[in-house]
């Protein structure tokens, strides 16, 4: 019953998640940020099993930055992604996996442009222009697949947001109401608000 | 009173010596001569095969130069046998990074794991250590073209012309003097150095002539490897027996006698 996607532009990549915690039928919290930052241009966001997605996120996050230390080198987010990918797989055919839907975005300095990498609970994953995942994503591919143009500008794809949220608002039975939306850049990533949409 | 501290490898003699390890590495000494050139679009790698005769098939395999990656080419000097234990096993590193990460390995991280390997055998007990060195020839993104030397302690170090092998310390001097190294180019897209591929292959040809202890040189005895960029992606060439036969035809001026 979350709320997670992101769209990728030629440099850039909006991440846009909901901020609930939920319990049962009960909204614990409704001030999360579920997005993680693994390296200083790569953001992932994760939804799924409460619990899951935090320890698996911390496992991802430390050995991102253990691989910078040991190699004097951060891991594209391509590398990232892979490593993620490869990370849930194992875990899938062991006693314990993770219940965790993932989007990974982040800016790549070598090939100097955006991606954004689209990676489920079964370790399925793709490299997407825009992704979304759980019940939000019935209503959302529509909206993103009509708006979405290739060379988007950063306006536009803040746009397709602001549509997508209005969908939520709209058509989904469950209240969200307010979302962590992050963009991710060759500067790194900044938070901006609902209400600068 | 030596000889109680040669028979364990990992025990230090009073000197504070590990003398299995500088056997092994005496033993290369004594190997066919490897030589690695960096040159701002490739490095070379030549190589001396000590043991040949009529009989031996010359054109099956390379016995010196091997294939690590797509990136990576490594000659050997010291035991083949050893050698090819560890030419394996850094194939098997180099492909699991790239099952985990779907990108190649940088060149540095597959030497330091292959160096771990090594050192592994001077510390803990039992066995000898690996009596090979490496000179590996790479290509990544971030450090363009390197020339690593390794030693059976695993040690590494990044080079611009390098030896190992037999009068390893005549050709490092010749190597010294003879190469190009253009300080002013320093930082000017990566490369170190003015010297184009073909000044290496010569400055080889021309180093291996002045090492082996030949009267001429012939492709029988040599082997020769490039690392260059092929649209933007690493290609390795290892010479067929005509190719070295052609690239010393060429380079006949600086390898006769008569330059001495």
């Amino acid at each position: 019953m979350e709320a997670q996607f992101a769209i990728a532009g030629k440099d850039f990549v909006v991440s846009v998640t909901d901020k609930n915690v939920v319990h049962s039928i009960v909204k614990m919290k409704h001030t999360q940020d579920k997005t993680w930052q693994l390296l200083p241009m790569t953001l992932m966001s994760v939804c799924g099993e409460p619990g899951d997605t935090d320890s698996y996120a911390e496992y991802i996050q430390g050995n991102a930055k253990l691989y910078s230390v040991r190699n004097a080198r951060d891991l594209s987010v391509g590398e990232t992604a892979n490593f993620i990918r490869g990370e849930l797989a194992r875990a899938l055919r062991s006693r314990n996996p993770f219940q965790v839907n993932l989007l990974v975005a982040g800016y790549d300095k070598e090939k100097k442009e955006a991606a954004l990498y689209w990676i489920d609970y079964l370790a399925a994953m793709a490299k997407v222009p825009y992704g979304a995942h759980g019940y939000c994503s019935y209503f959302l591919y529509s909206v993103m697949d009509r708006e979405y143009t290739e060379d988007i500008t950063l306006e536009q794809a803040l746009d397709i947001v602001k549509k997508c949220i209005a969908v939520i608002k709209t058509r989904f039975m469950i209240d969200l109401p307010d979302f962590t939306i992050k963009i991710i850049d060759q500067n790194g990533t900044r938070e901006i608000e609902q209400s600068d949409l | 009173m030596a000889r109680r501290y040669d028979s364990r490898t990992t025990i230090f003699s009073p000197e504070g010596r590990l003398y299995q390890v500088e056997y092994a590495m005496e033993a290369i000494s004594h190997a066919g001569t490897v030589i690695g050139v960096l040159s701002k679009d490739g490095i070379v790698l030549a190589a001396e095969r000590q043991a040949t005769s009529k009989l031996l098939e010359q054109e099956i395999g390379s016995e010196k130069i091997y294939e690590m990656n797509d990136n990576v080419v490594a000659g050997v000097a010291g035991l083949t046998a050893d050698a090819n234990i560890l030419i394996n096993q850094s194939r098997l590193i180099a492909q699991r990074y790239l099952m985990t990460y779907d990108s190649p390995i940088p060149v540095e991280q597959l030497v330091r794991q292959l160096c771990d390997l090594k050192q592994g055998y001077t510390q803990f007990g039992g066995l000898r250590p690996f009596g090979v060195s490496f000179l590996c020839a790479g290509w990544d993104q971030k450090f363009g073209f390197q020339l690593y030397q390794s030693d059976p302690a695993g040690n590494y170090s990044s080079w611009k012309a390098a030896c190992i092998g037999e009068n390893f310390t005549n050709a490092q001097s010749i190597l010294k003097q003879e190469y190009k190294d253009d300080d002013a180019a320093e930082g000017v897209d990566g490369a170190a150095t003015q010297m184009s591929l073909d000044d290496a292959l010569q400055l080889a040809c021309k180093v291996l002539s002045k090492t082996i202890d030949t009267a001429k040189l012939t492709s029988e005895k040599l082997e020769f490897a490039t690392l260059t960029l092929k649209d933007g992606r690493p290609s390795i060439s290892i010479y067929s027996s005509a190719e070295i036969d052609a690239l010393l035809e060429k380079n006949e001026a600086v390898i006769k006698p008569a330059d001495n």
